[in-house]
């Protein structure tokens, strides 16, 4: 059986009770809005890009503990990496919490979103996980429209 | 139409009520439902997703098994035996549904695929036939959006508009704004007989009687309502009622729409196609009669028959005890989960029936359905189908625990625990 303490570990309680970068960003040349119809999660990724890489990110919105805490460590593992890298940390975290990321696999290049491995193991909570990856892409792309989750 | 009114909090039952319930019970009931007696996540399953769907009884199971094992034919055309007698299940249905509905005649019950195509039917029919630009559409602000977006779609083509009475932050219909809508515009009222969000029971009585001194005819979403009220069609005076079977312990994919006769047969046909033809040349088609009409192509046979048996199961415990179960319930488990520190109830209407809603602190709905989850408890988080609702209460999202007639005490003790072990993981 799952395990709650895997799902709701404590890095990821405290994100979701206390946001990093959780505001709007004067300086954004890039943003879009995430949005899943199924729970009502709705979220808007700010970013300040310079040329090829992320100088600053924020987010605001609202969600479950998961999908906040998400994007709160996702704005934090992201903000100044170029897109390629951004990219490949979303291949990564996309993989761990589906469970496609070998157990004793290097996880290193995660960092602290190694925390959400748990959330494999709840399939239905992988769309709260990747929602704001889902928003970054789109605001990496330059989409204005809403990205939905279905 | 509600004969078994629910006061909270509780109040002495009637002792009518009480003697008609001494022979309710819920424990021996519980084996009438198979899917009740697996564990889930290794836990006894606690379901309290009624509003969703109901769990089905061994005889609806039985009667949808039977009628593929023995009597599978396809109806009002064959001339043989099994035609025959699997026409003769599917109508015997209809007169279930009928005389549970208190239904003048027969003819007056269609069937269709449930309460959300009903109202599609009667808003692509009634409605446009009779709603034209700079009329109106008075529907509540706590429908589901199956009673919402078929009459925006209407009222989009036909340059109507749609207006919304009003309700209270009890989660109650504001009668003194819904009469004020009202007036030589409106064409039909659509109202939710019990809100699936809130809990809700409006004042149909009332509603029904303002609409019709401006002669306005009124469709009731008996989707909640059925499973936990007694329904009579004709006091008050329905022009139009309807509901789905999965909700009331039969078949998904059946449902029924009562409409007057009188008003039936003034409406153009949904769909055409087989069966709802008296006669067809390239020239001209002469619709059959009611209810053949609006039941265009082989109907869903096996689910009439199940959603049949379903109120013949329902019959049998009787709705007064039903009620009077579920009554009680929604009683104790209102005042035990209120009085979990953090709560906050979403609907707090004095009559309600079988849907309790709530917050806890700033806990998401999802992480609490979740958590829950895992204690093998089922509820509903999120929506509800009611995105105006939510906005009205300022809210993206509510926890939803709703109740059937075979939930028991110590279920609501399990959501109580649960609950309480949602706050653990988040102090």
């Amino acid at each position: 059986m799952p395990d709650l303490r895997e799902l709701y570990q404590e890095v990821i309680l405290e994100h979701s009770k206390a946001p990093r970068n959780y505001r709007e960003l004067a300086t954004a040349n890039h943003r879009a809005e995430g949005y899943n119809p199924l729970c009502g999660d709705h979220f808007t990724v700010y970013l300040d890009l310079e040329g090829d890489s992320i100088r600053e990110i924020s987010f605001q919105g609202s969600g479950c503990a998961i999908s906040k805490a998400s994007a709160s460590l996702m704005t934090q593992s992201v903000k100044g990496k170029t897109r390629a890298e951004a990219a490949r940390l979303f291949d990564q975290f996309h993989k761990l919490v589906t469970g496609q990321s070998p157990a004793n696999g290097n996880r290193s290049e995660l960092g602290k979103l190694a925390v959400f491995s748990g959330v494999s193991e709840f399939p239905v909570r992988v769309k709260c996980a990747t929602l704001a990856w889902h928003t970054l892409h789109a605001a990496l792309q330059g989409k204005q429209q809403t990205v939905s989750t279905e | 139409m509600t004969t078994a009114a629910r006061r909270l909090p509780r109040e002495p039952r009637p002792a009518e009520v009480r003697d008609a319930n001494a022979e309710f019970d819920v424990h021996k009931i519980r084996r009438d439902f198979p899917i009740l007696r697996q564990r889930v996540r290794d836990r006894t399953l606690v379901y309290l997703d009624n509003a969703a769907t109901s769990q089905k009884p061994q005889v609806v199971i039985d009667a949808i098994c039977r009628y593929y094992e023995r009597d599978n034919a396809n109806i009002h055309r064959g001339v043989h035996f099994l035609s025959e007698h699997a026409t003769e299940e599917y109508e015997g249905a209809r007169r279930t549904v009928q005389s549970f509905l208190n239904a003048a005649d027969a003819g007056e019950i269609i069937f269709v695929r449930g309460a959300t195509e009903a109202i599609n039917l009667v808003a692509q029919t009634y409605g446009r036939t009779n709603v034209h630009a700079g009329d109106e559409v008075l529907i509540t602000a706590m429908e589901h959006h199956s009673n919402i977006v078929p009459w925006q779609i209407l009222c989009e083509e036909k340059g109507a508009r749609l207006r919304v009475a009003p309700i209270s932050d009890s989660g109650e219909l504001l009668l003194a704004d819904f009469a004020n809508l009202l007036g030589p515009r409106t064409k039909i009222v659509a109202v939710t007989h019990v809100s699936n969000a809130l809990g809700t029971i409006t004042p149909v009585q009332r509603i029904i009687e303002m609409a019709h001194r401006w002669n306005i005819p009124v469709l009731v979403d008996g989707a909640q309502a059925v499973p936990h009220l007694k329904v009579d069609v004709q006091a008050p005076e329905c022009d139009f009622y309807v509901f789905s079977g999965h909700k009331v312990y039969g078949p998904t994919g059946i449902g029924v729409l009562y409409g007057k006769s009188a008003l039936l047969d003034a409406m153009p046909p949904y769909q055409g196609g087989g069966d709802m033809i008296s006669s067809v040349t390239f020239e001209k088609t002469i619709y059959n009669k009611l209810p053949y009409k609006f039941e265009a192509g082989t109907p869903h046979v096996a689910g009439a028959i199940g959603l049949g048996a379903a109120l013949e199961y329902v019959n049998g415990l009787g709705t007064d005890s039903i009620a009077a179960h579920e009554h009680e319930l929604l009683a104790y488990a209102t005042e035990t989960v209120s009085a979990i520190p953090g709560i906050r109830l979403i609907g707090t209407a004095k009559e309600k029936a079988g849907v309790l809603s709530f917050l806890l602190d700033s806990i998401h709905p999802h992480d609490i359905g979740t958590i829950l989850d895992q204690e093998g408890i089922a509820i509903r988080t999120g929506h509800h189908c009611a995105q105006p609702v939510m906005q009205r209460f300022g809210i993206a999202a509510a926890a939803r625990a709703s109740f059937a007639l075979y939930n028991t005490r110590e279920e609501v003790d399990a959501l109580v625990e649960g609950i309480q072990k949602v706050r653990e993981v988040f102090a």
